[in-house]
């Protein structure tokens, strides 16, 4: 088992389909939709099986593939024959712990429910299939790449497609929307790169002496490198300077809050879900927005343990912010995109608020809410796109009582609003209370008007799901027919993974034992 | 030791070393000549594929004078430059590896030009063809010059052919237009330089750049004001080469009037020529001054250059935003690449030159591979606006997919060489520890993001009335995809080119000029 690359097939098995795809006639678009959607099994199948396969109680990393790619020599002249090779470094490091094997299952899950939900795509299926299964590839890669060029590399891979995958098939503002995404995100990519870049420069400094009478020197966007030298530098290390490392945690910081979104750079992403066509939705909410968190987790937080805990109080706030601010406007909005939207602002807060907390139980807390919200919103938009598709609006104005002609959806989007209220058997109640118990022991207060968030998400949550199920529906509805199979097949497994998560949480929690303990571990020490 | 001792005519030995630049004199000579007596309705392209065939000829014969010079690391092998003619001519790695450049560049722009120049855009093919081998040997001896006066002559080499190149459509206003402009501002800065030439023989008695290097350095406290103006003159005269902001003015108006492939030759020959010189001159004199009272002289002039670097990037980026026509978008684009350029430059690290090197190969490809696709767009839409991209999916949808993998290069988006080349420039100036410039550099590249996206979003989001295909001539199409693999190819496996640039080039023997050597 243990030679089969199985990071790289996750990671790279959608570019299979894609090859399919460029040799398939652009016009058969009923064998262009069968291999979209059967393409993406393949990834859902191997994370299954690495699922069961992975030993939780293990720690560290059970799966990891390390080859070296780019190794770009300096010059070595001014050494004066001293140093033997000098030299940039950068490998094809994926590797698989806890965090990254939960958010990958969401990948996977979300990449098949969207698949489906593709169905509803108009035109240019071809094209439309290639740029969502690159996407894919580039939120699988994102996830496991342990090498600064590598992530990023992926991370802008998702962002090239995304910008396509709304411009081509968006609603009628689909270019301002597009754009606005790229300008956002490109400006979080280079803030990102800016960080990455000072962080190879000093971080990843190495001097091997390994074999006597040799010294190599080098630059490496190793992540355990550079984490070796951060947290316990050597005698060789470049040590960064404390202005240094707060410059590049806020660099990181803003680079990640602009994906995530925290407020006030969350404009783009309102465009989005209202532009972007819902299956694209699906995955900019339900996984993309996480690669926010993911990216602050796993470079902010485990880089600069320091920096995270004496900025921990700023982050709680802007969680706060983000928690009462989304479900306030989400309270007014008269478009259930747009709720939706708020809504997610308002969730994406509270992982804010867990990880602030910097406790396991927030930390596990953040993680779960993570994953709920993930599944949760995707089950929201993949509602939208077939109910859009019936309706042709989705303002909360111009429907009502649907309920009547299509009692399936109407109930599966009861259930999507209860689970994202927090109703406890369903999963979003875990990660706000998980969140929330772990900010209560550390920062009362700033907990306590968080919760006001949940208050009110309870509100807006109902307004929008009854407005559309119950009350007076217009004669122009009557016809409507419920659910597809195609459709309903989708909706009825992120409905039963959110109820499975929901009585039985222990099936993240596990995975999450040993993740974050060196993290707190570091913590304590330094506090 | 007195500068006039250093005199030495040309022996027959030399000729041999000579062998890329005398195969374009003889070539530029006999093809002119050529086209004066072949008949009128002969197809010109005869030419074209003569000039294309001297140019790998010339190409052929540097790199074999490259590899048999051996490898910088080598012991046993001391003569790592060869000087001719009192070391004002000197064929070393630096000269290599830029003739490789302007050899290949031009190879690529002669061969899209053959049989897909249409007669509006240039009448006499015959003339164009030809020119650009003076043109090229020009920017040859720039790179390969030791004294200031053999780099004047392959400077004013260059930029007459130039005048003329742009100028070749003859019956067109504009263009006319332009080449007048481009005569005027381009008589102009040569002044600035020819000015700040003097300022350096005067100071030092001599035009050999090693000389002057070490007659400066001994004398550095009487002259301090003078080097500085010398400097600035200098500069701002290179500036206007390689067209980096606020000396850029010119870029846009001449590229736009200038027949495509003439622009892909200014864009990409002319201006690493400039940047020859300017890396060449700035290393050899200026930058290795200052004794330990005058270290602060190296900082000042270094940091010039990173602030005109840091200009250009903002000011080309920021213009490019509001730019409708295609070839002043890459005119401005270009102006922001030679702030991109200009870091390695200014900040200083031992691999500078690699990574100059490296982004100037993966400019050149996506610069004239953009360039390509322009051609072929405009000979169908009939003008270069950014709207006769709209729907280019649909009319030619592999061109489209080449576009698109330029566009991604020159925004830096990872997989191409432009993001390869841009990230190795900021990791060197990181090593420099200059960091506000990487902010610059990364920050300045979203910007550009808005505008290269809008040719994108052009050729994949808009469409315009009916879809009929794009006719592609040949060659057009396979250098568009030469380049479009090439930038891939670099961004994906860039360590072949570094390996190769480190490899043979020695900073030591390379770039400095050894007295007496």
């Amino acid at each position: 088992m243990a030679n089969i690359p199985i990071l790289t097939l996750i990671t790279l098995s959608p570019l299979l389909g894609i090859l399919i795809l460029l040799f398939t006639p652009a016009n058969k678009n009923r064998l262009i939709k069968t291999i979209g959607i059967a393409t993406t099994f393949i990834p859902f199948i191997l994370v299954i099986w690495m699922f069961l396969a992975y030993d939780y109680s293990e720690k560290g990393v059970a799966f990891e593939e390390n080859l070296r790619w780019i190794h770009m020599p300096l010059n070595t002249e001014a050494y004066q024959g001293q140093v033997s090779s000098y030299f940039i470094q950068f490998n094809y490091h994926l590797a698989m712990d806890g965090i990254s094997l939960l958010l990958v299952l969401l990948t996977a899950i979300v990449g098949v429910m969207a698949a489906f939900a593709s169905v509803h795509i108009k035109k240019r299926w071809k094209t439309y299939f290639i740029l969502f299964l690159l996407l894919e590839v580039g939120m699988f890669g994102v996830f496991m790449a342990r090498d600064l060029f590598l992530f990023f590399l992926f991370f802008e891979v998702t962002l090239v497609a995304t910008y396509f995958l709304i411009g081509i098939w968006g609603y009628v503002g689909r270019e301002k929307a597009a754009n606005k995404f790229l300008i956002y995100n490109g400006l979080g990519s280079a803030l990102m790169l800016i960080a990455f870049t000072l962080l190879i420069a000093t971080a990843g400094f190495q001097v091997d002496q390994s074999v006597a009478g040799q010294t190599h020197l080098s630059y490496s966007g190793d992540l355990a490198t550079i984490l070796q030298n951060l947290i316990q530098p050597s005698e060789s290390s470049v040590v960064l300077s404390a202005g240094m490392q707060k410059t590049i945690f806020i660099l990181l910081l803003v680079a990640f809050g602009i994906k995530l979104p925290i407020f006030p750079f969350h404009t783009w992403m309102l465009k989005v879900h209202n532009e972007a066509p819902p299956a694209v939705v699906m995955i900019h909410s339900g996984v993309l927005l996480k690669m926010g968190a993911y990216g602050l987790i796993r470079f902010g937080l485990f880089l600069f343990p320091q920096q995270t805990e004496s900025w921990a109080t700023v982050l709680a706030i802007l969680g706060v912010i983000n928690i009462i601010y989304g479900a306030v406007l989400a309270l007014v909005q008269k478009e259930f995109k747009l709720v939706l939207a708020y809504s997610s602002i308002s969730h994406m807060g509270v992982v804010l608020l867990g990880l602030s907390a910097l406790n396991e139980i927030g930390l596990k807390g953040a993680m779960f809410q993570m994953i709920s919200h993930g599944l949760i919103s995707a089950l929201f938009f993949l509602l939208v796109g077939s109910l859009y598709e019936r309706t042709h609006t989705t303002r909360l104005d111009e429907l009502g009582g649907l309920a009547r002609s299509m009692p399936f959806m109407s109930g599966i989007l009861l259930i999507a609003g209860l689970a994202s209220l927090g109703l406890p058997g369903l999963s979003g109640f875990v990660g706000e209370f998980l969140s929330f118990l772990g900010l209560f022991s550390e920062m009362k207060v700033i907990a306590v008007v968080g919760t006001l968030g949940i208050i009110l998400g309870a509100v807006y949550v109902l307004r929008g799901v009854l407005g559309i199920t119950y009350g007076p529906m217009e004669d122009r509805y009557i016809g409507i027919r419920d659910a597809r199979l195609i459709e309903a097949i989708p909706m009825m497994a992120l409905t039963a993974f959110i109820v499975l998560l929901g009585v039985y949480p222990t099936i993240i929690i596990d995975p999450l034992q040993h993740s974050f303990e060196q993290f707190l571990q570091l913590i304590k020490v330094g506090g | 030791m007195s500068p006039i001792s250093n005199i030495q005519p040309l022996q027959w030995a030399d000729l041999a070393t000579l062998a890329p630049e005398l195969t374009l004199v003889i070539a530029a000579i006999l093809l002119s000549l050529l086209d004066l007596f072949l008949p009128r309705k002969i197809n010109r392209d005869v030419l074209g594929v003569l000039s294309l065939v001297s140019v790998l000829v010339s190409l052929a014969f540097v790199i074999s004078k490259m590899v048999s010079m051996g490898a910088s690391a080598d012991p046993a092998f001391t003569a790592h430059a060869i000087q001719l003619l009192g070391q004002s001519y000197r064929v070393d790695d630096f000269a290599n590896v830029f003739k490789i450049i302007f050899l290949s560049g031009t190879a690529l722009i002669l061969f899209m030009s053959l049989g897909s120049i249409r007669e509006d855009e240039i009448q006499h093919k015959g003339e164009y063809y030809y020119l650009l081998l003076p043109a090229v040997l020009g920017a040859m001896i720039m790179a390969s010059s030791g004294d200031l006066i053999t780099l004047y002559v392959g400077l004013e080499l260059l930029s007459i052919t130039s005048y003329i190149l742009v100028g070749m459509k003859k019956n067109d206003l504009k263009s006319n237009e332009s080449a007048f402009k481009y005569i005027v501002l381009g008589s102009i800065s040569s002044a600035f330089i020819l000015y700040g030439m003097s300022f350096l023989y005067g100071m030092s008695g001599t035009t050999n750049l090693a000389g002057i290097a070490q007659m400066l350095s001994q004398h550095l406290v009487d002259f301090k004001v003078l080097i500085y103006v010398s400097f600035f003159l200098m500069f701002a005269g290179f500036a206007f080469k390689v067209a980096a902001a606020p000396f850029h003015v010119w870029a846009p108006d001449v590229y736009q009037g200038a027949p495509t492939p003439v622009t892909a030759f200014l864009a990409v020959v002319s201006k690493a020529a400039g940047f020859a010189i300017l890396f060449r001159i700035f290393y050899n004199v200026f930058f290795p001054l200052g004794s330990e009272e005058y270290t602060y002289m190296r900082g000042d002039l270094t940091l010039s250059v990173l602030i005109v670097a840091a200009l250009a990037m903002l000011i080309g980026n920021t213009a490019a935003l509001r730019q409708r026509n295609v070839k002043r978008l890459l005119a401005l684009s270009g102006v922001a690449n030679a702030g991109y350029l200009l870091v390695p430059i200014g900040s200083f690290n031992l691999s500078n030159f690699s990574e100059f090197g490296f982004y100037l190969i993966a400019y050149l490809f996506m610069n004239i591979g953009a360039l390509a696709v322009v051609m072929i767009v405009s000979r169908s839409s009939g003008n270069d606006e950014v709207s006769s991209f709209a729907g280019l999916y649909y009319r030619a949808p592999f061109t489209a997919v080449a576009m698109t993998i330029f566009i991604l290069s020159f925004a830096g988006i990872p997989l191409t060489g432009g993001f390869m080349g841009k990230l190795f420039i900021a990791l060197g100036a990181a090593q420099a520890k200059d960091y506000w410039i990487i902010a610059v550099m990364i920050i300045t590249s979203v910007i550009s993001l808005y505008y290269y996206f809008g040719i994108a979003r052009q050729m994949y989001m808009r469409s315009i009335g009916e879809a009929f295909p794009i006719r592609i001539p040949a060659p057009l199409g396979i250098t568009v995809w030469i380049c479009a693999i090439a930038t891939l190819f670099l961004g994906v496996m860039p360590n072949v080119i570094v390996d190769f640039i480190n490899h043979y080039f020695s900073i030591s023997f390379d770039l400095f000029i050894q007295m007496g050597s």
